[in-house]
């Protein structure tokens, strides 16, 4: 390998790694605070993607300023899913709780099916074939927004954890929803607004890759795999952890399918994630926990 | 004693002689519906005894059954090994693959949602492999040769033989998780699923027997992998290895009641023929059986959560 394909590697890897990571924050708020495996957050990145393509085929809408609208929506589904079925099954055992989620993925993977019909969606906007160039190194410039926007996101989300009340809250239900409750905070509500944001954060991933990437029904499920390797990276529910190893995983990513090839790329994700849950299932930031 | 068992058996009894003869008196198409049926209980009893009765929840078992396809299968092509043969030698690999998933997946101590994401990558990984290995095929996957009538082979004309072969499955499996069940590993199991603590502090081995379910309930699933690639004559990674050949798998056991003996028989007949009628109907693309499936998925969750048998059985013993 030479340098300059090492350099090619390492920016794709980068700006990849920069969606992943959203996705993947979504995720691990999600099993963080509610202690939820969400099956069905690959969909909400899907149905994310679909309402970008939409807006923009219909309405003529440029794919980023669907993002006022991808964001709001997903986070009220999101409070809705959570409050109807998330719920309830809340204090279920583990196995329920994954079924349930999985029911989830299922059903919506087909009803976008049903919706969409199971062939591949794409967008062109005046920016899909403008390639940028830094020395050797050329990558779309749409693949730089993406990575742009998804780490405002995540520095937002950043913020609002550590420094508003809400932000407080959500991170106290997290460590503790029992002391949480009793301190006076309402649990039930920072569970619903927890969901929404992981859902949020998954649409929003959607409308972002929308300009990249093909959408059809099912592509939820390999962000989904992609997200969890993430989250079991950076350690189950850890934000920071979610970010750098979602840095990982796309160099992972990038770098398997320079070495190996594209095909081959996803198997040095799972091989990686085998070697976590084995060796260290807090992930590689986490603390042990008895 | 004999004349009681009888009694209080008499409406399965009953059942199985009506399921012998069935098959006369059908058309291809229901036929082969109850093919199906026969199939998934038997694969998903084969999980049960692994989720079920030992509680390790198992989101990889289409490893297994793709093992199983992919052994006999390529030993057919190449070597024109009859799947008779074929699938031993399935079932001993897919044996000896689930013995080293179970030995590092709780030789590391993998529990609960991390052993259930663990089976899951196990099965993807393995997956991504063969749609690479252009020797098995590759993504275009394996076109099994047809030999016409050939029982020796595997083949069949018509459906009546693939009906008796799913069928003894289906039975068979039964019997073997019904032996398991009234056995010292069957209540070692249980103890593991209930409380593995405890059941240490007993004495029983909760590493070595949750390996045991691992290796026993991937050797029986292979069978059913080469059952699949011989009746339907063609396999590839993602009809064989594929997360939702897992899914189907698990979802019987789910729909019909975890741990229970007649659980994956239940479901399988509420939930396949509901699928394979949907799809006849609104066709495989609309998408719809799977959103049904999802559906009563979510359904179960929320109001039965320990299956459509126990919810029944419970309610049955309340009202008497």
């Amino acid at each position: 390998m030479n340098w300059e394909i090492f350099f090619q590697a390492l920016t794709s890897g980068i700006l990849t790694g920069g969606l992943f990571a959203l996705v993947a924050v979504g995720l691990t708020m999600i099993l963080g605070v509610l202690k939820i495996i969400n099956f069905a957050h690959g969909e909400f990145l899907m149905l994310g993607m679909y309402m970008t393509y939409w807006l923009c085929t219909l309405f003529n809408m440029d794919p980023y300023l669907t993002l006022i609208i991808t964001i709001p929506a997903f986070f009220f589904f999101g409070v809705i899913i959570q409050r109807w079925l998330i719920n309830p099954i809340l204090d279920a055992p583990m196995e329920i709780q994954i079924l349930l989620t999985l029911g989830l993925f299922i059903f919506l993977a087909n009803l976008a099916q049903l919706l969409f019909g199971p062939h591949v969606r794409s967008i062109e906007t005046a920016y899909t074939f403008k390639i940028l160039t830094i020395g050797s190194v050329n990558f779309a410039s749409t693949r730089l927004i993406m990575f742009i926007f998804a780490i405002i996101f995540t520095t937002a989300l950043y913020i609002f954890l550590k420094k508003t009340d809400l932000g407080k809250a959500i991170r106290a239900c997290s460590e503790e929803s029992y002391g949480a409750m009793l301190v006076g905070i309402n649990v039930k509500r920072v569970y619903m607004i927890a969901f929404g944001i992981g859902t949020a954060c998954a649409a929003a991933a959607g409308s972002l890759a929308m300009p990249i990437y093909y959408v059809n029904p099912h592509i939820g499920a390999t962000f989904v795999m992609t997200a969890f390797v993430v989250v079991v990276l950076g350690g189950m529910g850890n934000f920071m952890g979610a970010l750098v190893g979602g840095f990982i995983i796309g160099l992972a990513e990038s770098f398997g399918a320079v070495i190996l090839s594209a095909s081959l790329k996803q198997l040095v994700t799972f091989t990686i994630f085998v070697l976590i849950l084995l060796l260290r299932p807090t992930g590689l930031f986490g603390t042990k926990r008895s | 004693m004999l004349q009681e068992a009888v009694k209080r058996h008499l409406i399965w009894i009953a059942i199985f002689l009506i399921l012998l003869i069935l098959p006369f008196f059908i058309g291809t198409y229901l036929q082969h519906i109850m093919i199906f049926i026969f199939f998934y209980a038997y694969l998903s009893q084969c999980w049960n005894i692994l989720s079920g009765y030992t509680g390790q929840f198992s989101l990889g078992n289409a490893a297994f059954f793709g093992l199983g396809a992919y052994t006999s299968s390529v030993l057919f092509y190449y070597f024109n090994l009859s799947p008779w043969i074929g699938m031993f030698i399935g079932a001993f690999v897919a044996l000896a693959i689930g013995l080293f998933i179970g030995y590092v997946s709780f030789h590391f101590g993998l529990k609960e949602a991390f052993f259930a994401l663990a089976t899951l990558a196990f099965a993807e990984i393995l997956r991504i492999m063969f749609l690479n290995m252009p020797v098995m095929g590759g993504a275009q996957g394996i076109l099994i040769p047809l030999k016409g009538d050939a029982p020796l082979l595997f083949q069949f004309d018509g459906k009546i033989p693939f009906y008796y072969i799913s069928f003894i499955m289906m039975v068979s499996s039964t019997i073997i998780v019904y032996i398991i069940e009234r056995s010292k590993i069957g209540y070692y199991f249980k103890a593991i699923h209930q409380n593995e603590e405890s059941a240490e502090a007993l004495g029983v081995n909760a590493r070595k027997y949750k390996i045991y379910a691992t290796g026993i309930s991937a050797f029986l699933t292979a069978f059913g992998g080469t059952f699949y690639a011989q009746y339907f004559m063609y396999i590839d990674p993602n009809l064989t290895f594929g997360p939702s050949v897992s899914f189907d798998i698990m979802l019987r056991s789910i729909i019909g009641g975890v741990g229970t003996l007649a659980g994956p028989i239940i479901g399988s007949f509420i939930l396949t023929p509901l699928g394979e009628i949907t799809r006849e109907i609104f066709g495989a693309t609309s998408g719809i059986h799977m959103m049904a499936y999802g559906a009563i998925l979510i359904l179960v969750c929320l109001f039965m959560p320990r299956g459509v048998y126990p919810w029944f059985r419970q309610r049955f013993s309340k009202s008497s």
